[in-house]
């Protein structure tokens, strides 16, 4: 229900923004591209709208904080949140020689950790008598309402109705108050309004993952730094990427020259390629065990494969006639291997290697979450286990910065180190 | 003997299905110093076939080919080649491209330096030279190759379709400077073409080849290379023998061209 909720208000301002950057902030643009409809195969024709970029960002902030009653929003963008204050029920008991008697429940709602103190009340006269009690907003209580009262369940008496309204063991009504419920055994159950808004337990406010995020880089969680964790993670990366890039781009090498290395690793290299790496997970562990030596292994495997066959079609891929042109340039076999076939696999290697960078981080999460004793997805992966949603939501946030930031650093090496790629 | 020398070459190309493709049959060419030969003929015929053999990227399954009296067996130095297009390595800059033979042979800046420097202007190219490659147009490109080839010093230079992939009025500049070159340098040409005013405006000698199997269909000696040195082409192009070479040249290929689709419809 509240997932319909928030999809509508999405929905609403993924609409309401566009019209009103169309008709007022951007003048309409007519030229040749905005003309084009169709754009098939022909990207150019559409390019982001940096405008729209920030208003989905902020919009995702904005329902964020709005069903979780984020205190960084006024309250007035606040979706409904759990019953706060004061409510009140009254429940009829009626006596096993079907003598009837109303009380009322003053029921105190406060907020989750709040301490209040039970307000005094008059008991009130008939054989039920009145209560009054606390519970946590967006909670359920179950109130024994009978404890003061003359006659007591034990000796016959039972609830026949909550506000007038007939109720009977394993029954449920609705009320001004909320939900009444009446259980097998007798007892009132009593659930206020939950309102739209989340539990912290589902989802913490933009807020708390912050202070949360502030607490942990002081303080670090399980023994180590925040830095620690996301270095450990990193540092495997960067170690089983490089061991298999070692091993990998010469493999490739080997392969795109030599039809003997070829034919040798063909089937291991397409067999090993559509494997996932997460699927080498536990044989690894049998292994290696789960320290760094049989995370690196994972690493090491995620990277070769696809480090191989980047480089064997970076070789593969060299226009013959580069190669005829550098032989009748007077160039030896020793020298085209250097000075063209080399550079010329470099882009297919860089996109192997961006490729390689991003397997390696999605498998170093996953592995930890398996097992580790320091890493970013050990870090969320124990933190779910105490649903400490908010060092979760952290660690998501951290897990896929880090990710971007290894693509746009590969993209900026890529961009200076082989400048020529896609446009030869 | 001086000059490239082809005798009696024949190259068969076994398919994997069994058959065989002949793709020339006894193509016999002498090729004196300082010639410029163009060759045209319809798809098929083995002109860049012969090319690739006189390249030494291709052995022949008959025949022999000598350069200055010494067996043709590989690729060499000796006999440049430049490509349509794509040859070029973007990863160097233009005058690393131009000097990549002279760096090859172990030469250093101060041996090839000036020749270099001297090559690209001819090109007119002097003030790219830091630039990269895909930074230039086609024709600069060209240019490109033309001066890297150049720059090696080659008894002969093998021109596949070197202009093909230009525009127009580009490729009319260009056969300018392929005609200003060949004067100054006195290099023996090769030039593979489609274009039959291509072929009339830069052979002095013209072949045209024939094709199933690729074979040498008919010889001209023409004036026109000569007469364009150093002169706009265009007005070459009004010469009288000019017009009636290249219809005759036309109707020539046009009624290969016709007898391969009749075969083919015939065959089918």
């Amino acid at each position: 229900m509240t997932g319909l909720i928030i999809l509508a208000v999405y929905v609403a301002i993924f609409v309401g923004s566009f019209i009103v950057t169309k008709f007022l902030v951007h003048k309409t643009r007519r030229d040749f591209t905005s003309l084009k409809t169709v754009t098939f195969g022909d990207e150019s024709a559409v390019s982001p709208n940096r405008v729209a970029s920030v208003v989905s960002i902020l919009t995702l902030f904005l329902i964020w904080g709005s069903f979780t009653g984020s205190k960084l929003l006024p309250s007035f963008l606040h979706a409904p949140g759990p019953t706060t204050g004061e409510a009140e029920l009254t429940y009829t008991l009626e006596a096993e020689d079907g003598r009837r008697d109303d009380a009322t429940i003053a029921i105190l709602i406060h907020k989750h950790g709040e301490e209040v103190t039970e307000p005094a009340i008059e008991p009130g006269d008939g054989f039920a008598k009145n209560d009054v009690m606390t519970m946590a907003s967006g909670r359920t209580t179950t109130i024994i309402f009978d404890k003061n009262d003359e006659i007591t369940r034990k000796m016959g008496a039972k609830v026949v109705a909550v506000d007038g309204k007939p109720i009977a063991p394993g029954q449920t009504v609705e009320i001004d108050a909320g939900t009444v419920s009446l259980s097998d055994k007798g007892a009132i159950q009593f659930a206020p309004p939950l309102g739209l808004q989340m539990d912290p337990i589902w989802l913490p406010a933009p807020e708390s993952v912050v202070s949360r995020f502030v607490e942990i880089l002081k303080s670090g969680y399980r023994g180590s730094t925040l830095l620690e964790h996301l270095g450990y993670s990193l540092f495997r990366v960067v170690v089983g990427f490089v061991c298999g890039a070692i091993v990998g781009i010469p493999l490739g090498y080997a392969m795109g020259l030599s039809n003997w290395f070829r034919g040798w690793f063909d089937p291991i290299v397409e067999f090993m390629r559509p494997v996932p790496p997460l699927a080498l997970i536990p044989l690894v562990i049998i292994w290696a065990g789960i320290g760094e030596t049989g995370k690196i292994i994972l690493l090491f495997l995620a990277a070769l494969w696809i480090m191989a066959i980047a480089a064997r079609s970076g070789v593969s891929g060299v226009r013959i006639t580069k190669i005829h042109a550098a032989y009748s340039l007077g160039a030896t076999k020793p020298q085209i291997m250097r000075h063209v076939i080399v550079p010329n696999s470099l882009p297919d290697i860089f996109t192997g290697a961006r490729v390689a960078m991003g397997v390696c981080w999605g498998t170093v999460v996953a592995a930890e979450l398996v097992a580790a004793e320091k890493g970013a997805g050990m870090m969320i992966m124990v933190a779910s286990k105490f649903q400490l949603t908010d060092i979760v939501i952290m660690g998501i946030i951290l897990i896929g910065l880090i990710g971007f930031g290894i693509d746009i650093l590969m993209r900026m090496a890529e961009k200076w180190l082989v400048p020529w790629k896609g446009r030869a | 003997m001086a000059g490239l020398s082809i005798q009696n070459i024949s190259m068969r190309f076994d398919l994997p299905n069994g058959s065989s493709v002949q793709a020339l049959k006894n193509v016999s060419l002498d090729l004196a110093p300082g010639e410029l030969l163009s060759v045209l003929g319809p798809s098929g015929c083995g002109k860049t076939t012969l090319l690739n053999i006189a390249a030494g990227f291709l052995a022949p399954t008959e025949g022999t080919l000598t350069l200055n009296g010494h067996p043709v067996t590989g690729p060499d130095a000796e006999r440049g080649m430049v490509f349509q297009q794509g040859a070029l390595f973007e990863w160097m800059n233009v005058r690393d491209n131009v000097s990549f033979g002279p760096r090859m042979r172990g030469q250093k800046e101060a041996d090839y330096g000036k020749e270099v420097d001297h090559l690209l202007d001819i090109v007119g190219l002097r003030d790219f030279k830091e630039k990269a490659i895909y930074e230039l147009s086609g024709g600069m490109q060209q240019r490109v190759a033309l001066a890297r080839c150049l720059a090696n010093h080659p008894d002969v230079i093998l021109m596949d379709e070197p202009l093909g992939a230009l525009d127009a009025l580009t490729r009319e500049k260009m056969q300018s400077l392929v005609l200003k070159l060949w004067k100054e340098t006195g290099k023996t040409i090769i030039l593979i073409t489609h274009s039959v005013e291509e072929a009339l405006l830069l052979g002095e000698r013209l072949l045209v080849m024939a094709p199933r199997p690729g074979r040498i269909h008919k010889e001209y000696r023409l004036p026109f290379a000569d007469l364009g040195v150093g002169k706009d082409l265009r007005e070459v192009k009004k010469h009288p023998d000019f017009a009636v070479k290249r219809e005759e040249i036309l109707a020539m290929i046009w009624n290969m061209e016709e007898e391969i689709m009749g075969r083919t419809e015939a065959a089918q």
